[in-house]
């Protein structure tokens, strides 16, 4: 039995130098080494309650998978993890871990927690770096599910149901497979050949990718199964249209919707040099809003080479909602924090190009029904930022697309898909998840709804049968 | 990969391409429109579906070489492919009900006001047709409107084909002698489209306008594409690509439109100056 780690503090993670980093697009944290991987294991009392397993929203058997690391077992680490995960290389980078295993975990109630994320993260790099081989197809059981939506929440029902025989076919809107981990998260957070590879693991279990198809215009749910014969249908469309302040100006050339700035980033190349897409190279740049996309189109805006970048929120530091790790990164990156600061306008020139932002100072109130503090307008404390570009990153509101062309399909007053604890939807055979039912959540969560209509879309299916 | 079924040069800038992708062909209706990748380096670009066909499965898709993307489009023969094609996309044109309606485009939106032109002629609506042209060199689809058309007008800037004058003269002069129209719809340049909604304003005549802004996705997720439409935000990808004439405000769509015309303008010169490279 290898000794235990007494140390209270987690191995840091090795990261590229903050002044280097916020210069190019290659990945922040570079990873554990198989050392430091099984010193950190080592920290795990392996207690009997595990808490952590009960933090996660797929539950892997975190105690289980930590034990073969600290034996130098990683392959059968990773086989632990695949248990229950999907995309193990991308929770280990994105997911909350603070919220859920982590902040579950009993080593935190005296010191650090077990860098659970970290070495999920080390498990499934050494997977994809040393096993070649593919996984086992599982043999057919003549069942055919489809999945709108090719992001976190699609990705992981289609690998549940394709481990299970079933013949998956993932329709996906965009030209490329990964929803958000594509198009949103950028390539120095979440490097795009590991999503790709993630979506090769899927296809090696026979799960099937059509890009380029838009369900609810190219063919409808119901077409989906009165003529093409899917079983069972998961909607996993993820979040809609960006939302807007709606205040003077919002449409001057250099205001962006965090979505596209992101969007024109990372799935269209703009930062690679002779990108057919183009992007606006801006030098004062605000962020407005406090979340991780937020944190996230700051951090490109640096990299794209602009001199000064702010994120602008209207309440203080305790209650930005992004995590506190991507704001520690952002802020070593040199992001301007402007807090307590609402815009009220963006000012624009005669060619309708943003000059500047007009904000005014704010300062918190009672609090409201979420239970944080209302922020109030100070009077007569407006200023102007010297901006030049401005991206919006204050939330989505669900795509209207398949509510508009899916009858009998129930969605709340906003356009969320109504969908029970299990997934499923007003409409037989039609299970929902993630950011298209709960509004803009994370990738951890969507994997989790995706994993419940998994399994609750096979039930459906046997009992049918 | 989609592969091209048919190259047509209309006139020296605007060219006609049938794109196989058999699962567009069965549902896109007039005023669809689709966005495709030329390569696999390439942008997205937005088109307005020109027409298509079940049984074969071609849409048709007809272009104005404007920036680098059109041009690499453009270089391509029949028999080869594009890398991604995706539709239909935004709303179809209503044209339900019409009785009378006038079919105003300019330029290479005359490609896209052609299919609905047909449709509503199908439908047993009585079509007036206006199309401008800069000069006679770029006319094109002449013979399809007027097969469609119950009147046609034919207006070139600077009279060298038809009538010498844009498109808001003829339907001026209509309105004037007390045409009325159930419908107006325009589809062409945002500056003529401006002028044809100021036109038709004083007449109460409800007018709709095809808008083709800058936009990534076309799905609904980016949000490049939004208007101002009466004084609210709209998507063209999911509310459009059709609005009220009367309520979109132009001037701001129309600077949009200009964000990236630097770029656009440097990445085409530079396609060229490749181009030419390759041909000495």
């Amino acid at each position: 039995m290898p000794k235990f780690n007494m140390n209270p503090k987690k191995n840091p993670m090795p990261s590229q130098d903050p002044l280097v980093r916020n210069k190019n697009f290659d990945e922040v944290a570079t990873g554990y080494t198989a050392e430091t991987a099984i010193d950190e294991a080592k920290r795990c009392l392996n207690c009997k309650n595990q808490p952590c397993v009960a933090g996660c929203p797929v539950n892997i058997h975190i105690p289980e998978f930590i034990a073969c690391v600290a034996e130098g077992r990683f392959e059968d680490a990773y086989q632990v993890i695949a248990r229950s995960s999907s995309l193990p290389a991308v929770c280990g980078r994105v997911c909350p871990q603070e919220t859920q295993c982590e902040g579950r975990c009993t080593r935190g109630i005296k010191g650090e927690p077990v860098a659970i994320g970290r070495l999920e993260r080390f498990v499934a790099d050494y997977h994809n770096a040393n096993c070649a081989q593919k996984p086992v197809r599982p043999e057919s059981n003549g069942h055919k599910v489809a999945i709108v939506g090719s992001g976190p929440a699609g990705l992981t029902c289609a690998g549940d149901l394709a481990k299970l025989g079933y013949d998956v076919t993932v329709f996906e809107a965009l030209h490329l497979a990964g929803g958000v981990l594509v198009y949103g998260i950028p390539e120095f957070r979440l490097p795009k050949a590991i999503v790709r590879k993630e979506v090769e693991n899927l296809q090696a279990l026979g799960v099937k990718i059509e890009t380029n198809m838009v369900i609810g215009r190219v063919l409808s749910v119901e077409e989906l199964k009165e003529e093409y014969g899917f079983e069972a249908i998961f909607i996993g469309s993820g979040a809609g249209l960006p939302k807007f302040m709606g205040i003077p100006g919002e449409n001057a050339k250099g205001v962006y919707s965090a979505n596209e700035y992101l969007t024109r980033t990372n799935l269209m190349k703009a930062y690679k040099e002779g990108s057919a897409t183009p992007i606006m190279h801006a030098k004062n740049v605000a962020v407005v809003g406090g979340g991780n996309v937020a944190m996230d189109a700051a951090r490109c805006a640096k990299r794209m080479g602009a001199e000064n970048v702010y994120i602008v929120y209207r309440r203080s530091e305790a209650e930005l909602p992004a995590r506190r790790e991507e704001v520690e990164h952002a802020k070593e990156e040199q992001i301007i924090f402007r807090l307590l600061t609402n815009p009220v306008e963006i000012l624009a020139d005669e060619q309708d190009n943003v000059v500047g932002m007009k904000c005014i100072e704010m300062e918190l109130g009672e609090p409201d029904a979420s239970g944080r503090r209302r922020p109030v307008e100070k009077p007569g404390s407006e200023f102007t930022m010297d901006v030049d570009c401005v991206i919006m990153s204050l939330g989505t509101s669900p795509n209207p697309l398949l509510k508009a062309t899916t009858p009998g399909l129930e969605t709340q007053r906003r356009g969320e898909i109504v969908a029970d604890e299990t997934g499923k939807t007003s409409l037989e055979g039609v299970y929902a998840g993630g950011d298209a039912v709960t509004g803009a959540a994370t990738v951890i969560l969507a994997m989790g709804a995706g994993k419940t209509a998994a399994k609750a879309i096979d039930e459906y299916i046997r009992n049918r049968s | 990969m989609y592969r091209i079924l048919k190259r047509k040069e209309l006139n020296p800038t605007v060219t006609l391409m049938d794109i196989e992708a058999p699962f567009v062909a069965r549902k896109a209706k007039a005023g669809q429109f689709i966005i495709l990748r030329v390569d696999e380096e390439g942008e997205r670009i937005p088109l307005t579906v020109a027409g298509c066909d079940a049984n074969t499965g071609a849409v048709t898709i007809i272009f104005q070489i404007v920036g680098a993307t059109t041009q690499k489009l453009n270089e391509k023969k029949e028999g080869e492919f594009i890398q991604d094609f995706v539709g239909p996309l935004g709303r179809p044109t209503h044209v339900e009900g019409l009785r009378k309606v006038a079919v105003v485009g300019g330029g290479v939106g005359c490609a896209i006001a052609l299919p609905v032109a047909r449709r509503l002629h199908e439908l047993g609506c009585e079509v007036t047709s206006i199309v401008g042209f800069r000069n006679k060199d770029l006319v094109i689809l002449e013979e399809e409107f007027r097969e469609y058309s119950d009147r046609f007008f034919m207006m070139t800037d600077d009279g060298s084909y038809g009538e010498h004058g844009n498109v808001c003269v003829p339907l001026n002069r209509l309105l004037e002698a007390g045409e009325r129209f159930d419908e107006v719809i325009t589809i062409g340049p945002l500056i003529m489209m401006k002028f044809v909604a100021l036109a038709t304003k004083p007449y109460g005549v409800k007018t709709i306008a095809s808008m083709n802004p800058v936009m990534i996705d076309g799905t609904g997720m980016c949000g490049g594409c939004r208007l101002t439409v009466g004084g609210e935000t709209k998507f063209a990808c999911v509310d459009g690509p059709e609005f009220d004439a009367h309520l979109i405000d132009f001037d701001e769509a129309m600077k949009r439109s200009r964000t990236y015309s630097e770029f656009e303008k440097e990445a085409r010169e530079k396609h060229c100056n490749l181009f030419r490279q390759e041909v000495k």
